[in-house]
């Protein structure tokens, strides 16, 4: 190595150096603490009783149906939100790709309204709008089969993760279809007129030119969206605190640990929850075979 | 450009309705209930039958204005102070990255993006449990280290993926032209890198005032409590009235300086947004 590569190397390692042990701080050591505080008996409430009891927790927690409904319920909130997200934000895309310069800056104006507001806000407009005595739900759309104006959505499973779902499509939905249409601009010009001379169809351009293209960018939209998916929090917590069935695995860790000061316990569940996410990445990295960070922007 | 037919404009001018009623009408419909007084929350109408400020004046001079004006404090405070410590450091790594050539830089790409996929409640545990016992349980510094978990790793991306694009060769020539390392970076370079710093700026902090879970975990009093957290604790004048005109009023008064800032912004944060996490 020579010394002008040494010298820029070090210069690299001083100038990133912060931010990477800031990095590795801020969660290395955290994560690291949580499996450890999972192998012991540990309450808050007695500390005195901390007591190393091997995977006694994790057995505790997998063999309580509560943490398999928690888990079931993340997955098809994860599921259904990313598949209807995917869905929409392609079809917003499209439609702010194909529409005139104008109306292009007031539709990506109006979907920047969601991505703007705080999660906790739009959770409890949510909740106002499908309240059975205040909100305005009930009396709009009873026209719509299923809705009458005594219908009460947050007294049932079904209706609950309905509302909290709606929340969170609303919310990130935006931010997917910027996302697609960013891929979308590189793809479509050339390739898209070259199809189209050659007498390809609309379908056809979308089927063959357009999709292949932007596998990349679609691939990293889901899983990033299917990672925040996963740990989904604030807007349960704001409608339903778990209640009909709603309960999601952040909320159980939180309540866990947080709440009920099971330390032992609630570690094992945010540990829990954490190999899921990993699960997510490895599942996403095997089947797709995207290379994130390539993908991710580096070049 | 292309001509339309009067079909496609009507097309046009539905979809984009359609569009406009789905991102609008939840944020309309909490500005519409802020300004309901209380006895006509039941009536289950859309728009308030008699406009009132009853709510807001709660929130800024009436019963609330314990819980809300601090937690308003606590907000901004925290979110600037995060935001700046993570962008100055991000700032300091995305010009390594982008600049220098060392070994390193993939492995310091893939933390950020390790860390970005870090479920919150899995680090909230054990910082609880530490903050308790080392004092920074409540505090604003409790909240200000965890979050940049959270506004780090977007602006190390962010502004790698800009700081990419950067023509370095510009300091040079600028040297060449007779002038110093210093004038050539700060004349040449800054202006060019400055748009990216700001917006990175922006995302990280939207992302920090954001943050609901970290919020309600380590803090308990209004001596550090954000704004999201506050919400979710805010319980009527008294306890038999209901919160929902005055969380409404708190809601609106959070979201509309940052909407605002969005709006303001739009171009900025989509290419940001996009760069960051697409290949732009």
């Amino acid at each position: 190595m020579s010394d002008r590569a040494r010298d820029e190397a070090r210069l690299g390692w001083w100038l990133a150096g912060p931010a990477f042990v800031v990095m590795v701080a801020v969660t290395i050591y955290p994560i690291l603490q949580a499996f450890y505080d999972s192998l012991f008996s540990y309450r808050l409430t007695a500390p005195g009783d901390k007591a190393f009891n091997g995977g006694q927790n994790y057995v505790v927690v997998l063999s309580d149906p509560v943490w398999w409904q928690a888990f079931w319920v993340t997955a098809l909130i994860t599921v259904i939100t990313v598949l209807v997200e995917l869905v929409l934000g392609f079809l917003l895309a499209l439609v702010m790709h194909r529409a005139i310069r104008s109306l292009r800056g007031v539709l990506r104006t109006a979907i920047l309204v969601p991505y703007g507001i705080i999660t906790v806000v739009s959770a409890f407009a949510w909740f106002y709008a499908f309240d059975i005595s205040s909100g305005f739900v009930n009396h709009w759309f009873d026209w719509v089969p299923g809705i009458d104006p005594d219908l009460n959505w947050f007294a049932h499973q079904g209706t609950s993760l309905f509302v909290i779902m709606a929340s969170e499509i609303w919310k990130t939905t935006p931010f997917i279809s910027l996302l697609l249409l960013a891929g979308l601009s590189q793809v479509a010009g050339e390739l898209e007129e070259a199809a189209e001379v050659d007498g390809a169809t609309w379908a056809q351009r979308l089927q063959r030119v357009v999709l292949p293209n932007m596998k990349a960018a679609i691939m990293v939209a889901v899983l990033f969206r299917a990672l925040d998916a996963f740990r989904i929090f604030d807007n349960v917590f704001i409608m339903t605190n778990g209640a009909n069935g709603t309960t999601v695995l952040s909320l159980l860790a939180y309540r866990t640990s947080i709440g009920r000061l099971e330390i032992g316990l609630g570690s094992a569940i945010s540990v829990l929850l954490f190999l899921c996410v990993i699960g997510i990445c490895f599942i996403a990295i095997k089947l797709f075979k995207v290379d994130l960070a390539s993908a991710r922007g580096e070049g | 450009m292309r001509t339309l037919t009067t079909r496609m404009k009507v097309w046009w001018a539905v979809i984009t309705v359609v569009v406009m009623v789905w991102a609008l009408l939840p944020v309309v419909s909490i500005i519409a209930t802020s300004f309901k007084l209380p006895s006509q929350l039941n009536l289950g109408t859309f728009w308030p039958k008699t406009w009132t400020t009853t709510n807001y004046e709660q929130i800024f001079a009436g019963s609330a204005k314990d819980l809300f004006l601090p937690a308003l404090r606590n907000s901004i405070g925290i979110s600037l102070i995060a935001t700046f410590v993570a962008v100055v450091l991000a700032t300091l790594a995305a010009y390594a990255i982008a600049r220098l050539d060392f070994r390193g830089k993939r492995l310091i790409l893939t933390t950020a993006l390790g860390v970005s996929i870090f479920p919150v409640i899995s680090i909230v545990t054990p910082l609880f449990n530490l903050w308790r016992s080392i004092g920074l349980y409540d505090t604003w510094l409790g909240l200000i280290i965890p979050y940049l978990s959270l506004t780090l790793p977007i602006s190390i991306w962010t502004l790698a993926a800009f700081f990419r694009q950067i023509p370095w060769e510009l300091e040079q020539a600028a040297q060449v032209d007779g002038a110093t390392p210093w004038q050539a970076f700060r004349k040449a370079i800054v202006p060019l890198a400055a748009p990216g710093v700001f917006t990175t700026a922006l995302i990280a902090f939207f992302i920090a005032w954001n943050d609901f879970v970290y919020g309600i975990s380590l803090t308990s009093t209004s001596a550090a409590r954000p704004v999201p957290a506050a919400l979710a604790f805010f319980t009527g004048a008294s306890q038999f009235e209901e919160p929902t005109g005055a969380i409404s009023a708190a809601a609106v008064v959070v979201t509309v300086p940052v909407v605002i800032l969005v709006l303001l912004f739009q171009r900025q944060i989509v290419s940001g947004l996009t760069q960051g996490a697409v290949k732009g």
